[in-house]
């Protein structure tokens, strides 16, 4: 801790910090640009300066950046002084001389840091008067508008686009007054994380594009707390609504989660939500017409319920409509409509985690990590926000030095200029070349049994009590013994793991791995990459796959089976899910769009999806994190699926909710059955949470047009919706202070209209929220001692050309399913194709471009090849879960056939 | 922004490329990125100007992607992103030149010329522009001659009229 006197007033603040970061730790409002609480400072913009004097005695002075000065004991600074006002308030006059004054049609107006700043320095006329230079705009892809005017200069975007993500194909152009930030010709920003662009730049330089089709100013948005739904990391994001549309996702800082950044997928995932296959009414396919009402529903349903009732839950789907699922048809009916080979390694990692052998790491802490192991992961395509992480990583060892020669860590500038291009050891074992590969210190291309094989070799190294593997390939034990050097020198390793390429090995390789590294409070970190938004939630559960063969005895011939939000079709086989559907007399499925799944169904019922409902989902790290609904949707039909199933509980048994079953309860409910979710109920809060007798209001109090934005149906202003569900309200009445952490619909400071105001609801710059960042971590209950997972090597890879191994390759654009939905990401998701090596190729005598049969389990699919030189031989990549490709049991063999 | 029109190919010559060689040994390993700068100004006084194709080929002559070329070739100003006249006139377009007639010395080259500010005069012979502070503030207005950079101060109209009987007669000398 350090004294430094602000204004000759003392303050307590800690050490290590710049000036800058204390400053507005402490709530003083001070302007800056370049300076970014992830990214550190650079003092380029001029815009943060503050007096520092000498002592107490020193009137003088001098200006200096507070963004460059460390806090120390016994500093002194004034922000106030006149010359440090004056001198800032030039500054931004500078900065506007060439800036187009277009707020009215900008799309950043309203949340603008440029317009923040320039009120809060009090520039306020124009004096420049001269022609401002121009430039042309780039096209940059469905995604991101490309504004050049605004551009101020502060160099934010190519500092997070090229140093903190890697981004190679956005720069800086020229010098002087003529500075251009863009690509060097038109096309699409390659990166998987362009969208912070939209954030990070505090201009209007670079807007969310998709965001344009229905533009609506931030304060003209409802907004809650949401989760992402499109990946297992469970980034925290803000969704936003007007007109019943969902017109926007930003990010929602949580400290120990997604920081201040999401991946392109999570940002412009969400369209499916407006899409025009949503099921709106529900549907009784034998009754004519099919779309009925809630009464005639009830009265079809009632029968149906009464006999043999088996429930697909869905990785997808909450914790509460999950539970409310398995309330309805019983434990012992309840299945989970995962893959059966998903199932098993869910069981895996389950079984890892609760052995306590392992620290499961937050992403948070996967940035502390000085070595990591990635094994059967390409984390861009399959857990894009962890890649991110890992990328800041690989910084930590070379970091190190800058401690000893007294480089702070928030000075980017001396840092990178120190790093340069070292990097800590990385190493990757996958069948492809993935991104992150240019950090690695070690790739290997390999088979995803050999990549398990290679796993147990390194966990033979580093405990020789862990079986040895039999018949290593070549150099294989030479590669085991030099990570294993690597990661045993290590002072916080980080193994990477997951069910991409379907393999169950790979994961119990890298738990060995992980729990021989080390015990006690030296555990390592072990972060596994899942599936779904809530794939981790609903293996807690326990449920056997529906597709398990031991669960087809189980559910025999029902007479009706619950299909909740879950396409099956998409998930294995045509056959062996119509098998299943074959058997029971009756089908009802809860879904939000048409799909094959609700094609078959007999009764269908439309749900809300994340922005019309409430729920709970598991992330990978098994953190249990609430969202919100987002606005009432006009259609009463699209409910919560929990509630649906609440409903039809009590339809069954006569009974009837003495109050409205509110999200909290049934993860209450949920918690009392299993102790494994002791402590989710943390993170809903309850329905009747006030504070000053207040609900939380999900719109900012310049909300506009509440009387009149409906005039055209009804004169009359309706009355608003209420939430019973939850603490929070439907239009911007209720508590104006802070809102508890969970509960931030958006951020907003006075004088601080745009995300930057996230500062004023940390409690510290970079820091977690007040009350703590959001989520409730489970696996808490420690079950040592089962080490299973160290058993099980696979044989040696055989290349097989009568059976080729068939790979999932991931995609960040095309392999789930929901944000595939948006018109965006379908433009950018790749083609279908299938990737083999330049031998295969040969050997097939096919080249790229080349139409190759695919023939898995009788099915047939006419692929163009893709040579992919590093692939082992006789694999073949398939992406994964593309719409044509769906439908795959996977792991999968077959056959390729000229064609 | 580069407007990239060219797609006409770039060959090095061997010297060219030996030279490069030279310039990269310089540097260790891993960092010939350093020798981007040194590299361009030779393919620079070999072809008058930096095409993009030419900084295509430098890219891939370093390993790096044509960005990172671009990116440091528009931020010098020394380096000419578009063809430019055998004889380049550069004036001092500051404060203290302006207050002394450098826009109007400008303007008189323009007229002369017949050619605005970075265009080629029709026989590939001259172009001019403004630049930033030649460091001769008294003695202004200044102008400078690349590619061998002669200065030339207390300029006016006729001196520089002069100047370009001067540059003319001395090609017909050779
Ligand atoms: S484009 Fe935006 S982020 Fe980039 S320098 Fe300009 S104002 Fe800053
Ligand atoms: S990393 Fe995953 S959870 Fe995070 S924004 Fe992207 S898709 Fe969503
Ligand atoms: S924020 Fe300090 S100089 Fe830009």
């Amino acid at each position: 801790m350090a004294v430094i006197y602000i204004d000759n007033v003392p303050y307590e603040v800690k050490a290590g910090k710049n000036l800058l970061e204390a400053c507005l730790s402490l709530g003083f409002d001070l302007p800056y640009f370049c300076w970014h609480p992830a990214m550190g400072s650079v003092g380029a913009c001029r815009q943060c300066a503050v007096k520092l004097f000498k002592d107490d005695q020193d009137t003088k002075g001098r200006l200096v950046m507070s963004c460059m000065e460390s806090v120390r004991d016994n500093l002194y600074c004034s922000i106030e002084d006149t010359t440090a006002k004056a001198f800032r308030s030039q500054v931004i006059e500078w900065l506007m001389t060439n800036h187009p004054h277009d707020c009215a049609v900008c799309d950043e107006g309203g949340s603008c840091h440029l317009q923040d700043m320039t009120v809060m320095t009090g520039h306020a006329y124009r004096r420049f008067n001269y022609k401002k230079r121009t430039y042309n705009n780039q096209y940059l892809g469905p995604l991101i508008n490309h504004e050049m005017n605004r551009c101020i200069q502060c160099y934010r975007c190519v500092r997070f686009y090229k140093d903190y993500a890697g981004g190679k194909d956005l720069d800086v152009f020229a010098a002087h007054n003529n500075v251009y930030f863009g690509r060097a010709t038109d096309g699409v920003l390659e990166n998987e994380f362009s969208g912070n662009l939209a954030e990070v730049c505090p201009t209007g330089v670079f807007t969310d594009k998709t965001l344009k089709e229905h533009y609506t100013r931030k304060w003209d948005l409802t907004m809650a707390p949401s989760i992402c739904q499109h990946c297992s990391l469970g980034c925290n994001i803000i969704a936003g609504e007007r007109y019943g549309e969902l017109r926007q996702i930003t990010n929602r800082y949580n400290g120990d989660v997604n920081g201040y950044f999401i991946c392109d997928r999570g940002r412009f995932g969400y369209e499916y939500v407006n899409s025009l296959n949503r099921i709106q009414h529900p549907l009784i396919r034998s009754h004519v017409p099919e779309a009925v009402n809630r009464e005639t529903l009830f009265d079809h349903l009632k029968p149906l319920l009464s006999g043999k009732v088996i429930g697909v839950g869905s990785p997808r789907a909450s914790l509460e409509s999950n539970f409310a699922l398995r309330q309805l048809v019983g434990e012992n009916q309840f299945f989970s409509g995962v893959p059966e080979t998903t199932a098993e390694m869910m069981e895996i990692i389950l079984s890892v985690f609760n052995t306590g052998d392992v620290r499961i790491p937050s992403m948070k802490e996967t940035e502390e990590a000085d070595v990591v192991l990635i094994l059967g992961e390409d984390l861009n395509n399959s857990a894009p926000r962890l890649a991110l992480s890992v990328r800041q990583a690989v910084r930590n060892n070379p970091v190190e030095v800058a401690n000893t020669i007294n480089i702070p860590a928030w000075h980017d500038a001396a840092l990178r200029e120190l790093v340069q291009s070292e990097k800590g050891d990385c190493f990757i074992a996958y069948p492809v070349i993935t991104k992150l590969d240019e950090l690695a210190s070690g790739t290997y291309y390999i088979s995803p049994d050999e990549i398990a094989r290679l796993g147990y070799a390194i966990a033979n190294f580093l405990d020789p009590q862990a079986s040895a593997v039999p018949d290593l390939q070549g150099n294989m034990q030479g590669h085991a013994v030099l990570i294993g050097n690597s990661l045993q020198k290590a002072k916080n390793p980080l193994i990477v793991t997951g069910v991409s390429l379907q393999n169950p090995s790979i994961i119990k390789a890298a738990a060995a791995i992980a729990a021989a590294l080390g015990e006690g409070d030296r555990k390592a970190m072990l972060a596994v990459v899942v599936p779904d938004c809530n794939s981790m939630g609903l293996a807690m559960m326990n449920a056997p796959s529906i597709l398990n063969s031991t669960a087809l005895s189980t559910i025999g011939s029902p007479d009706t089976l619950i299909i909740l939000e879950n396409d099956l079709f998409s998930i294995s086989q045509e056959a062996q899910i119509s098998e299943i559907l074959d058997r029971s007399t009756n089908i009802i499925v809860l879904d939000h769009l048409h799909n094959p799944t609700s094609a078959r169904a007999d009764i269908v019922i439309p749900v809300g999806t994340f922005s019309e409902a409430d729920g709970t989902l598991v992330n990978n790290e098994g953190r249990a994190q609430a969202y919100f609904q987002v606005y009432m949707p006009k259609n009463e039909n699209l409910r919560e699926s929990w509630r649906w199933l609440s409903d039809l509980k009590n339809l069954r048994d006569g009974t009837t909710d003495a109050n409205n079953v509110t999200p909290h309860d049934l993860i209450r409910q949920l918690a009392d059955k299993m102790p494994q979710f002791t402590g989710a109920d943390q993170a809903m809060p309850t329905a009747d949470l006030r504070i000053k007798d207040q609900k939380i209001p999900r719109e900012p109090h310049r909300y506009s047009g509440r009387t009149a934005m409906n005039a055209n149906l009804d004169v009359s202003e309706p009355k608003p919706p209420s939430d019973p569900d939850t603490p929070l309200s439907f239009t911007m009445e209720g508590y104006k202070g802070l809102q508890p952490a969970p509960l931030n619909s958006f951020f907003w400071s006075p004088g601080w209209n745009s995300n930057q105001s996230v500062h004023k609801y940390q409690m510290e710059v970079g820091g977690a929220l007040y009350g703590g960042n959001p989520g409730v971590r489970l696996f808490n209950h420690i079950n040592p001692g089962d080490r299973s997972y160290m058993n099980g090597i696979p044989p040696r890879f055989k290349p097989d050309k009568e059976n080729w191994e068939m790979l999932p390759l991931p995609h960040l654009f095309g392999s789930e399913a929901l944000s595939s939905l948006s018109k965006g990401i379908a433009e950018l998701s790749p083609q279908p194709y299938v990737a083999i090596n330049s031998m295969d190729a040969e050997s097939l005598n096919v080249d790229e471009g080349s139409i190759l049969q695919v023939i898995i389990e009788g099915v047939q699919y006419e692929l163009p090849v893709k040579i992919k030189p590093e692939l082992p031989a006789r694999t073949a990549g398939l992406p994964y879960n593309l719409q044509e490709l769906t439908g795959i049991k996977w792991p999968a063999h077959g056959q390729l056939v000229k064609g | 922004m580069l407007r990239v029109t060219e797609t006409e190919h770039v060959d090095f010559s061997s010297e060219l490329l030996s030279k490069f060689g030279e310039i990269v040994k310089r540097y260790p390993e891993g960092k010939h990125k350093a020798a981007l700068l040194p590299i361009l100004h030779l393919v620079q006084a070999e072809y008058g100007w930096l095409s993009p194709a030419s900084m295509e080929r430098v890219a891939g002559y370093l390993d790096l992607k044509p960005i990172e070329v671009y990116e440091v070739a528009t931020f010098y100003t020394m380096f000419f992103l578009r063809p430019q006249g055998k004889y380049v006139l550069e004036v001092c377009r500051t404060g203290p030149c302006c207050l002394v007639g450098a826009e109007k010395i400008m303007e008189h080259l323009e007229n002369k010329l017949g050619v605005k500010e970075g265009e080629v005069t029709a026989d590939g012979q001259f172009s001019w522009r403004g630049v930033e502070c030649l460091a001769a503030c008294g003695m202004g207005p200044v102008l400078q001659i690349g590619p061998e950079y002669t200065f030339h101060e207390n300029l006016t109209s006729e001196s520089v009229d002069q100047l370009l009987v001067d540059l003319k007669n001395k090609d017909l000398s050779i």
